[in-house]
């Protein structure tokens, strides 16, 4: 299919006029300014004149499916609050994939997710990368290849939690002290492996010999015992071989090795976020908090690849780029908890400017419906404040930047060849308050049509409540 | 108080203090009030309810801090003593200043700190209706110059504890002392049933309705006989003599009745109990407003609604659509809109935007954040778009008021010129 004559927002920092997307079998195979050239015949041409084409938003945080709509108590499956570290439990076992949410989302040009555990536990879990793709179990809606993400928290909710029960944490001391024993056990258990693993190394090339040798003796045997039957041995060299080989029956060598360490599943969990395969995601606020996890996260030996919410990352914003630590923010949120209470406006473009990737995410069910609104005030925060950010760099905030931080950039994210065809077709410039997703394509297929009016995906909303037809005038009887 | 808390005080202090006019007020409150420059804002255009936009305007204020004259004639940007002081602003445009009517603004600086919030009476007794958001009502919050950045310049207070959870205020978000701040210093009373944005009541709806109707025949009791009362002559009543006394007058229809509720039969049912008791009546939240939109429209009640509410939030709110604004508006009911957000109730002009996004017509959209709130509460002399006789709240936006790409340029209360800079400004300059 060829999407043609339309503006794009590439997301990866360009903004062209006046250009085209080919896409086939699920994938990007041209794009770029201009005409598409070499299109094969039988390829149906979009004309999108008028309309911005731009990837798949993607939104870093999401709790999706594990608080789903409505919000009864059933359906809050986001927070194991029973221990602080939880780092085992998974997400992706209670995603409900009937959450009518989902639909909203995309039908607000997401197509892409990232479903975290909640802020309740200093260790939440793991978190899923899911595809907005309409299906009937969470298993499939996993974006394939996709690294799965480890949920931290700092501040106020887990001393909160933990505190209001009298148990530790009660205090930001108590919250590092937890997580940094949590992080020195798995070491501990890391090393466990290791040694085991050098040991069982040591035994298995102890065994290859003693099998050889094992193997050369049998052959040995057996070859002499032919020749014996076969009476081309003296009978009583033959008898003398066979008392040895009584007194010595063949044994073949042990295989039993030592035990493994014990499973615990939290603890290898922290060991793939040391190990670098489960990317770290921290939900914090005040500037002080996320220099003390960056502290912990040297000690430990693992790296931060976004800090959520993170409303003073104004603050430390070089240091943040430096490290190439992404923040993954709201565009206005603040004053609803004490941590909250110095989020100003300014901090999407600040943390930009800087040279940090800079993310919006929306943490709302309600928010994902609307990311290009949200980086629509960001954008306009900024300049109204002074600092130049192009509608090409605030596209970058809700593509490929959370993209890089769910691990999946080389997928997704920006309009280039290669790519999954995640694709959303709006019916204006997405930063304009009226603009809405025409179309979005999930790996190609039209999943959302405006203009089609589709059964909700949702069982859930299986009989919707819509108003009534106008009535049709009847036919008088003859 | 922390350190921090009390820098964040004085930043907040030392803005409220930019203001012209705010620290002698505080000095000498036995001195007459001081008085606005007469301004004429000249060349932008006007939006107005119900009227076309106005290119080439004249908008001219006095020193009560009333609108004089609103049209074209020039002439009158430099009639009147003193003479107006002449602002041009062409290519600009101006608004009446928006409202949320449903905030708690100066009553939240911190919501999850309980020391910094004074919206609930704090104790079980779900009939709080003698609760009055005046009393505590903080004109030096930071949220009041953090809304006004995004061109608020009004806002509802409202009480959030219990099933009837007290009597809003209504207040102009400039100035210090409360004759200059309380625009209405008992906007409405307000009865919660449904869990929209300030918490629900723990009951159950049906019991929810047996005590309001168990309230209002005590009420009426209690109106028939307050000397029985006092000489306990009475049986026992279901609420306090403040409570009563506060219910009293929205029975009497000197206040209006906010009923907030979401599902279509509550919002029926509030009808019918309107209709029945005679209240004056304003619906509130109504996430299903449009399943019963004709029957809200014939009973002539407005409706107050966050258009970004969509989506089946909860049980209550199964058929909430985006496009409810746009389909109460066809169906003839009166919209105004609300963030149910404090600290962002400026987001209120995105709301509108949305609710313009899903169909709704662009000037209703913006009348709704205006007019739409001072209409419900029957507060239109006073305030909405710029007319002569009503206050002088006025911006001046650098666009279409309702686009992210627009800011406020200036901002009117009662005709003084108000600071746009809040702790934020502070906190972006000092890290900037």
């Amino acid at each position: 299919m060829l999407i043609k004559d339309a503006r794009l927002l590439t997301g990866d920092g360009r903004d062209i006029p006046r250009g085209y997307v080919l896409m086939r079998d699920g994938a990007i195979v041209a794009t770029g300014a201009g005409d598409a050239v070499d299109v094969p015949e039988g390829t149906t041409v979009v004309d999108a004149r008028g309309k911005v084409v731009t990837p798949g938003l993607i939104d870093t945080h999401s709790h999706m499916g594990v608080y789903a709509s409505p919000g009864v108590r059933a359906h809050a499956d986001g927070n194991e609050m029973t221990d602080p570290i939880t780092a085992g439990v998974r997400a992706i076992d209670a995603v409900w994939v009937q959450d009518p949410s989902l639909e909203r989302a995309l039908a607000g040009g997401v197509t892409t997710i990232q479903v975290l555990p909640g802020s309740g536990n200093l260790i939440g879990g793991r978190a899923v990368t899911l595809k907005l793709r309409r299906r009937t179990d969470a298993g499939s809606m996993r974006f394939v290849g996709a690294p799965d993400g480890l949920k931290m928290a700092c501040g106020e909710n887990p001393k909160r939690v933990y505190g209001e029960r009298k148990r530790m944490p009660m205090s930001r001391m108590g919250n590092l002290e937890v997580q940094r024993q949590a992080f020195r056990d798995a070491k501990r258990l890391m090393a466990e492996w290791a040694e085991w693993r050098a040991k069982e190394r040591e035994r298995l090339e102890k065994l290859a010999i003693e099998r050889r040798k094992f193997a050369a003796e049998e052959a040995d045997r057996k070859a002499k015992t032919d020749r014996c039957d076969a009476g081309r041995i003296a009978p009583r060299t033959c008898r003398k071989w066979k008392a040895k080989w009584a007194a010595e029956p063949l044994v073949p060598p042990s295989d039993i090795g030592s035990l493994p360490p014990k499973a615990d599943l939290d603890l290898e969990t922290l060991a793939g976020a040391l190990e670098g395969h489960i990317l770290v995601h921290i939900h914090c606020y005040r500037a002080d908090d996320m220099s003390r996890m960056i502290a912990l996260a040297d000690e430990m030996g693992f790296r931060v690849r976004s800090f959520h919410h993170a409303l003073e990352a104004y603050k430390i914003r070089q240091s943040l780029a430096l490290r190439q630590i992404s923040v993954s923010t709201w565009a206005d949120w603040w004053g609803f908890k004490m941590e909250a209470y110095d989020g100003i406006q300014e901090n999407l473009a600040l943390v930009s400017q800087s040279g940090g990737r800079a993310i919006v995410h929306s943490d709302s069910a309600e928010g994902v419906r609307r990311l290009n609104q949200e980086a629509a005030k960001g954008m306009w925060a900024g300049r109204h404040a002074g600092i130049d950010i192009t509608s090409a760099e605030a596209m970058r905030w809700i593509t490929l930047n959370p993209a890089w931080a769910l691990g999946v950039e080389d997928r997704v994210g920006s309009l280039m060849a290669g790519k999954d065809a995640d694709i959303v077709v709006w019916d204006r410039d997405p930063f304009s308050v009226y603009a809405s997703a025409e179309r979005v394509y999930v790996d190609g297929r039209l999943s959302f049509d405006r203009s089609a009016k589709a059964a909700p995906w949702s069982d859930f909303e299986a009989a919707p409540d819509e108003p009534p037809p106008p009535p049709t005038p009847k036919k008088e009887a003859l | 108080m922390s350190r921090l808390s009390r820098r964040g005080f004085l930043v907040a202090t030392l803005a409220a203090g930019a203001e012209a006019h705010a620290a002698p007020e505080e000095k000498d409150a036995k001195k007459a009030p001081p008085k606005p420059a007469p301004i004429a804002l000249v060349g932008g255009t006007l939006l107005r309810a119900g009227e076309k936009p106005l290119p080439k305007a004249v908008v001219v204020t006095d020193e009560e801090g009333r609108i004089t004259y609103v049209g074209d004639d020039e002439a009158q940007a430099s009639a009147g003593t003193p003479k107006p002081r002449r602002i041009d602003v062409a290519g600009k445009t101006i608004t009446g200043g928006l409202c949320d009517p449903l905030t708690q603004i100066g009553l939240v600086e911190v919501s999850l700190e309980a020391s910094t919030s004074d919206q609930s009476a704090d104790d079980e007794d779900p009939i709080q209706a003698a609760f009055r958001a005046a009393d505590g009502y903080n004109p030096a919050s930071s949220l009041v110059a953090i809304a006004r950045q995004q061109g608020l310049t009004t806002v509802g207070v409202i009480p959030s504890g219990g099933l009837v959870t007290g009597q809003s205020a209504f207040v102009d978000l400039r100035g210090t002392a409360p004759e200059q701040t309380l625009g209405r210093e008992l906007m409405a009373l307000h009865v919660r049933i449904d869990d929209g944005a300030y918490g629900s009541y723990e009951g159950n709806r049906a019991n929810a309705w047996l005590r309001l109707r168990e309230l209002i025949a005590d009420t009426r009791a209690f109106a028939k006989n307050p000397q029985g009362y006092d000489r306990r002559q009475m049986r026992q009543m279901s609420a306090s003599r403040l409570d009563l006394m506060a219910t009293q007058r929205a029975l009497e229809g000197e206040i209006p009745t906010v009923l907030h509720v979401d599902r279509a039969s509550d919002i029926r049912t509030a009808l019918r109990l309107a209709k029945a008791e005679g209240l004056k009546l304003v619906l509130a939240s109504v996430a299903e407003g449009w399943k019963a939109a004709d029957d809200i429209a014939e009973a002539d009640v407005p409706v107050v609604l966050y258009p970004l509410d969509h989506g089946p939030r909860s049980f209550a709110a199964l058929g909430a659509r985006e496009d409810n604004a746009k389909r109460m508006h066809e169906a003839g009911v009166k919209l105004a809109f609300s963030t149910g957000s404090s600290h962002n109730a400026r987001k209120l002009r995105q709301a509108a935007g949305n609710a313009v996004r899903a169909g709704l017509p662009k000037a209703e959209g913006i009348a709704a954040i205006i007019d739409g709130p001072a209409r419900a509460f029957g507060l239109e002399e006073d305030y909405g778009s710029p007319k002569k006789g009503r206050r002088a709240n006025l911006v001046v936006w650098s666009g279409d008021p309702l686009e992210f790409s627009s800011r406020v340029e200036r901002m009117f209360i009662r005709g003084f010129s108000t600071s746009l800079r809040s702790r934020q400004t502070a906190l972006f300059e000092r890290y900037r």
